[in-house]
């Protein structure tokens, strides 16, 4: 579904991503770890083009996005991307945080927008903010409604990058929650965190990013329990 | 108090001389204003044109677009050191004198002179406004798939005509009292008006006083009815 092939990034003379080649089929769950500035968060905002890649390719349904003639909006409203600092636009309500894009983009009338949105916030229990501004919000729930936004585009994968790092400890389990059961619903997911147990249960794969290069790549038991690469053992064993 | 009572008939009522107080003030009104409105629309396109150079440089654009965005940029870079470089007083004079020698009005001329000069430091706030809204929101409305102008115009520009409100308010402050200058290019306009007065009954007292009290009139008022706009805009920010 996503083809990464010799994916470089550069900022300045600052190389963050030495080439990175990884392949991810529709309804894996991806999980990437490694230690800060490694420049995990830095890989998942080039799959989404955020960030645009200093050389190397990236085909998503076997489109290069990576082209210049790519049209990138229209690839970004199928991929949602949940955010470390959630980024709910402050000047909407929720219902309209939620509603904006698919109605913008005309893929949906503002009714079923609406109607879409509604049924959406009930699945993560946050009905009664409809109307709420996010300044209203804890950040648990900001988190939640954001991955409620990303939803309403009917995305074909969520990006997550660290997206419990922000929280409080409290409320952390709630979030992580909502993308357990995204993971089970059979989403494609990729997600940058710092959630070892989380990694571990959710996950298909895990990649150990660090130094701009994936060090290693393996299912979660494996990857845990018989890590192979120097620098992934010296991390597990500080983090775990 | 009857030397009070007389020099008020001498300088208001009597040949009707309040007039050059009413007149002056409703050609300081529309200057103001038409200048508000001009001076806003530059504003807001100088300030987003530096904006949208300073954060899209290296990104996305290529080719044909990066370059009018870039020359579009330099002549926004050049309107901004000249017109903060230099006196509006010094601008309206080349306005009158040498720009538009053969124009007819001159409430045209000031109007033209100040929505311009105005323009540039609404650019600024304008600029800081949008600077100030955290880069998390254009970066939230992109991966949507939402646009660039999409994304400005629903989420960022609203909340950084929010944060630029006071400073706004406040170049509409400077912007009202600045336009008494026009008196050097023979407008009558409010300042003027006093002025003609006091020349008239040789009483500078209370035509000057009087014209101050306007003016602080205006402001109060305009400060009064911001602070409900404000207010009301401040909806979001509740916690």
């Amino acid at each position: 579904m996503i083809s990464i092939k010799d994916l470089k990034k550069n900022f300045g003379d600052n190389e963050i991503l030495k080439g990175i080649s990884y392949e991810i089929d529709k309804g894996e769950k991806i999980a990437v770890i490694g230690p800060s500035g490694s420049g995990k968060s830095t890989f998942l905002r080039c799959i989404n083009l955020l960030e645009t890649p200093t050389s190397g390719q990236i085909f998503f349904n076997g489109e290069e996005i990576t082209s210049p003639e790519t049209d990138v909006n229209r690839v970004r409203s199928h991929m949602g991307m949940v955010f470390q600092h959630f980024n709910l636009f402050n000047n909407l309500t929720i219902m309209d945080n939620i509603t904006l894009a698919p109605v913008t983009l005309k893929l949906k009338t503002p009714e079923e927008a609406k109607e879409t949105a509604l049924t959406l916030l009930k699945r993560v229990n946050l009905s009664d903010k409809a109307d709420a501004y996010p300044s209203q919000l804890s950040g648990g729930q900001k988190q939640r409604i954001a991955i409620v936004r990303s939803l309403a585009m009917n995305p074909e994968v969520m990006l997550f990058d660290e997206p419990t790092s922000a929280l409080d400890p409290e409320m952390v389990g709630e979030v992580l929650e909502v993308i357990r059961e995204l993971a089970e619903s059979g989403m494609t997911l990729v997600i940058v965190t710092h959630e070892m147990g989380f990694a571990r249960e959710v996950a298909s794969r895990v990649l150990f990013v660090d130094e701009g290069i994936i060090k290693e790549e393996n299912e979660p038991q494996a990857f845990f329990n018989d890590p192979k690469d120097e620098r992934l053992r010296e991390f597990l064993s500080k983090v775990l | 108090m009857n030397g009070f009572g007389e020099k008020f008939y001498q300088d208001f009522i009597q040949d009707d001389r309040w007039k050059f107080i009413v007149n002056g003030l409703k050609i300081t009104l529309i200057v103001t204003v038409f200048a508000l409105l001009i001076g806003v629309t530059i504003g807001i396109l100088v300030g987003i044109i530096r904006c949208a150079h300073d954060q899209q440089s290296g990104k996305e654009l290529t080719g044909f677009k990066k370059v009018v965005l870039n020359i579009l940029n330099g002549l926004c870079h050049v309107y901004l050191t000249v017109i903060r470089g230099t006196p509006a007083l010094v601008q309206l004079l080349i306005m009158y004198f040498i720009i538009m020698v053969s124009a007819k009005s001159k409430v045209l001329v000031a109007v033209l002179t100040f929505g311009i000069n105005s323009g540039a430091y609404v650019a600024e706030v304008f600029r800081g406004g949008i600077m100030s809204v955290d880069k998390g929101q254009m970066e939230a409305g992109r991966s949507l798939g939402l646009s660039y102008v999409q994304t400005m115009t629903k989420i960022v520009l609203p909340q950084a005509f929010k944060a630029s409100l006071p400073a706004l308010v406040n170049e509409l402050i400077t912007l009202l009292k600045e336009t008494s200058i026009c008196g050097y290019i023979g407008l009558n306009e409010l300042t003027r008006g006093g002025d003609i007065i006091r020349g008239t009954t040789f009483d500078a007292f209370l035509p000057l006083i009087g014209v101050a009290l306007i003016y602080l009139a205006i402001v109060l008022l305009i400060s009064y009815l911001f602070s409900f706009v404000e207010r009301g805009l401040r909806k979001s920010d509740q916690h």
